[in-house]
This record gives C-alpha cells, sequence and structure tokens, in this order.
C-alpha cells in the first residue's frame, strides 16, 4: 500500500466543523427569536445598527457563511452515502454554493 | 487451481434503513439541510436590511407567513437535532485530562449545555429588544 | 427454561451455491449457551460441514466474530438468553467477502492494520535505542484505551464508509496509529501521518460512531479517527506555510510531561 495524495478536507472539514459548532449553540435560540412574540429587537434601525457595527457585520456573515459550509459538508458527504451522483460534480455544487454565499453575504455585510 | 469464489455482498443506496443507528446518522446529517437553510434565511434577510426599511419589514411579514412558521417550527426540531448529537460527539475531540488530572465527559457534557443556555438567554433577551 | 430455539445461519458453499441462503436450525437451550455453543450444537449434531471461526472463547482472540441479528459481535460473548424466545440469524461479518458460510476473507483488513507501522519507531539520531524507556502513568493513559484491540474485525463489519469505499483504512486500523501516535516512546508519526492525511485515511470517516458502540473491548476508534483529523489538520496548516512534519510525538511528549 503505498501513501496517497494529501487531501486537501482538513479545509472544508475545518469550515464544517466551524459551522456546526456555530449551529449548534446559536441556531435553535435563533430560530425561536422570530416566532412573533419577541419583535422589539428587530427593530430596523436597531438592527441596522448592528450591522454597521464591525464586530456586529462580522458576526453576521459568520452566522450566514459557516452554517452553508457545515451543509455543503454533510449534503456532499450524505449524497456519496446514498451513492447519489458523481463525486466530483456533487463536490463542485456542495461547496461552490457554500463559497458564492460566502462571497455575497461577505459584499452584502461589508460593501452593500 | 484454486476452488476459492469469494462472496462480495453488494451494498445498496437503502443500506442505513436497515438499522436504527443507521437511521439515526442519516437524521443528524439531513439535520445540516436545515442548519443551512436557515443560513438563507438570514442572507434573506440581510439582503432585505440593506435595501432598506420597506424591505426589512416586509421580511419580518414573510417570516410571520405560516409556510415560514412552518418551516422554522421544523428547522427548530431539526437544530435542536444538531445541538444534541454536536454535544454528544464533540467532546471526544477534546483533551480528556488537565496534566495528570483527567476530566469527567460529564462535565465536558455540562459545560456545553451550560453555554448553550447562556448563548440562548442572550439572544432571546436581545431579539426582545433588551439592551 | 429449557426448551428449543431456532438459529438460521447464512450458509455458501463456493463450490455447489451461486449465492448465500438461510438454513433454519432447531436447537436444545439453555440459558448459559453462547451464539458459539450454539453453532458447535449445529456442527456437532446437524452439519458438520458448517464452516466458522473460534478459537479461545473468552473474547480475547477475535476469532468468532458474526453478525446476530445484522449486529456484529463476537459469538463468545452473546449468549442466546438475550434473545430467546425468538429466533436468531447468524450471517457473515458485513462488508468483507464470503469465503464460505461464517468465514469471511480479512486480507484486506490484517494488511491495512499492518500498513499504519504498529510498532515503536524510533528517530534515526536516536542515541541509546535499546535502553528501557520509562513511562509515568499519564504517559500510559494516554494510549492504553486505543490499545486493547483483539483485531476482530467488528467495527469493520459496523462501518458504512468502509463498506461503501474498501479503500478506507477504517476505525482499526486508525484507531492503532493514534495508538503509537499518542505513545511517548515513539517518534514516528511523521511517516504515519501521509497515511492519515489521504482521502482514504482519517478523511474517509464520517463519524457515524456504530464503530465504538460495537466494540468488544472498548476501544473508541471514532475519537481516535476524530482526533486524528485535528493532528491532521495541524499538519496541514503546517505543510501549508512551509513547515516540515512535527517529527516526535510532539504534543505527546508536552502533555506527558506537563
Amino acid at each position: 500500500m503505498k501513501s496517497a495524495r494529501r487531501s486537501n478536507e482538513p479545509l472544508t472539514w475545518s469550515l464544517f466543523a466551524a459551522g456546526g459548532l456555530l449551529a449548534a449553540f446559536l441556531t435553535p435560540p435563533l430560530l425561536l427569536a422570530p416566532l412573533g412574540l419577541l419583535g422589539e429587537g428587530l427593530r430596523f434601525e436597531r438592527v441596522r445598527a448592528f450591522l454597521d457595527h464591525p464586530l456586529g457585520a462580522l458576526i453576521l456573515w459568520a452566522l450566514i457563511a459557516l452554517p452553508l459550509w457545515h451543509a455543503a459538508h454533510r449534503l456532499y458527504h450524505g449524497l456519496s452515502d446514498l451513492k447519489v451522483g458523481a463525486h466530483r460534480l456533487t463536490y463542485a455544487l456542495c461547496y461552490g454554493f457554500a463559497f458564492l454565499v460566502t462571497l455575497y453575504s461577505g459584499y452584502l455585510v461589508w460593501f452593500a | 487451481m484454486s476452488a476459492r469464489r469469494p462472496y462480495i455482498r453488494p451494498m445498496p443506496r437503502t443500506w442505513w434503513l436497515r438499522n436504527p443507528v443507521f437511521r439515526r446518522y442519516m437524521l443528524r446529517e439531513a439535520t445540516a439541510l436545515f442548519v443551512g437553510g436557515y443560513g438563507l434565511v438570514l442572507l434573506w434577510g440581510l439582503s432585505a436590511l440593506r435595501q432598506g426599511e420597506g424591505a426589512w419589514l416586509a421580511y419580518l411579514a414573510g417570516l410571520s407567513h405560516p409556510l415560514a412558521l412552518a418551516f422554522h417550527t421544523l428547522a427548530l426540531a431539526m437544530a435542536l437535532y444538531h445541538t444534541v448529537t454536536w454535544f454528544a460527539l464533540t467532546p471526544k475531540l477534546m483533551p480528556s485530562r488537565i496534566g495528570n488530572r483527567p476530566i469527567p465527559a460529564r462535565w465536558v457534557k455540562a459545560a456545553h449545555y451550560g453555554l448553550f443556555a447562556l448563548c440562548s438567554l442572550v439572544i432571546l433577551l436581545l431579539a426582545a429588544g433588551v439592551h | 427454561m429449557n426448551g428449543t430455539i431456532v438459529i438460521e445461519v447464512q450458509r455458501y458453499r463456493p463450490e455447489q451455491d451461486p449465492h448465500p441462503w438461510w438454513q433454519a436450525f432447531e436447537l436444545d437451550y439453555r440459558p448459559e449457551m453462547s451464539v458459539l455453543d450454539a453453532l458447535h450444537q449445529i456442527r456437532d449434531r446437524h452439519d458438520s460441514g458448517l464452516a466458522y471461526r473460534w478459537s479461545c472463547r473468552m473474547a480475547i482472540c477475535g476469532s468468532c466474530g458474526l453478525m446476530v441479528d445484522g449486529v456484529p459481535r463476537l459469538g463468545c460473548k452473546t449468549f442466546l438468553r438475550d434473545y430467546y424466545p425468538d429466533r436468531i440469524r447468524l450471517g457473515p461479518l458485513a462488508h468483507f467477502p464470503i469465503e464460505r458460510d461464517l468465514i469471511v476473507d480479512l486480507r484486506d483488513f490484517l494488511d491495512k492494520l499492518a500498513a499504519v507501522k504498529p510498532y515503536l519507531i524510533r528517530a534515526a539520531q536516536d542515541e541509546r535505542p535499546s535502553e528501557p524507556r520509562r513511562q509515568t502513568p499519564a504517559q500510559l493513559a494516554r494510549f492504553l484505551p486505543f490499545a486493547q484491540c483483539i483485531s476482530c474485525g467488528l467495527c469493520y463489519a459496523a462501518c458504512p464508509e468502509y463498506g461503501l469505499n474498501n479503500r478506507f483504512f477504517g476505525p482499526a486500523a486508525l484507531a492503532l496509529l493514534h495508538r503509537y501516535n499518542r505513545d511517548s516512546r515513539d517518534q514516528g508519526r511523521a511517516e504515519r501521518l501521509p497515511t492519515m492525511n489521504a482521502e482514504d485515511g482519517v478523511w474517509g470517516c464520517t463519524f457515524v460512531g456504530y464503530c465504538s458502540q460495537v466494540c468488544p473491548k472498548g476501544v473508541d476508534p471514532a475519537a481516535a479517527i476524530n482526533q486524528g483529523k485535528i493532528v491532521s489538520v495541524i499538519d496541514y496548516v503546517r505543510h501549508l506555510v512551509g513547515l516540515s512534519p512535527a517529527t516526535l510525538g510532539q504534543d505527546a511528549t508536552q502533555e506527558g510531561e506537563r
């Protein structure tokens, strides 16, 4: 058995793990927040002010982009578990989508 | 001549239906669709926020649509399942001792849930409009 | 408590069966009987041609692994009383080629165990290669839980990722690799890193976790592999910034001496 090529999964796995960690702690309460009972915190000026703060912007970017890397990673491996599609194609679609969302949300957060 | 004729069993793509452990594994992996889906909901909100107050109000109105509520409820259940499974697995990746002293796995898990409770409290207070 | 129990055994005789089939046997039941005892009874009273592996009868040789109602188990450590009066289905370990009846071909598994260099490696500049190397209890505790493997192969039968892609190194081999990486006497981590870093190394694992559940010796291969992922991530970053791999079992030395 000769040694094989180095995988690039350390990169995607780290993003997956960061997204999974963030989602484990924050997604359930975030999902509860806009259920109608608690509206005051979601006033336009307030959320806009949060976004205008550099730290707030960073948090929002992370909250959007990292869970998408998490989802892309699990979807890619889930599809290969289900023997669906060619690996290269599903790889490009899953991680490509996460990459595009990262770019677009980064643009909205920092430059729009 | 060898009389060997090894039989290789096929692995159907429904393999995960046969064992409850594998069904729970697939459910765990499927939670990612909702975790990622909620990321897209947030992206939609961010885009509305950039467009101005009118778009933001429309976004909030959209969130109270029955379909959006149904998504949020289902996503909440899936996100909680993600949290529980994540907290069950990540302690395995952490150092199990400080110096010579072992850290009980219970403590690591309890610390996770404690931090989760704190995060939830902060987010809900922020959403309720508390400074 | 004495009665009879029906055991279904998957048969495959390569010289005459086109594919495996199930054969039912009605056996005398006693509550102290193990699955292995049941196989002996079938061989002694019903079909002396039934092929299965066994040796020690006490969960240490790792020979008698098989699927009991679809779950990988050791025949000697599984008791009929936990299933009685239901019937039990016994099949060969999943994911391996069936050689005959309950006997599978473990060559791929054994090759992988050997390929992870499961022995202490000392650096070439080691000045005292043959001197005894003392370990503190803390240094021992770092790898001891991963050193209990009996190479029975149950974790491979439990691992769907190995079933889907048998190039994946799999639970036991990667846990054994981790065991040597964590040993303070070992300096061979750099030699094992290429195996870990590969697509079919630690990255072939999706943390299903079933390997750790079925292990009859309480080894936690899922933990070993996923700790290995962190080692691999660190090595990836070192490689990116142009550092050579950490040659010594670096964290082993640090943490052990702390």
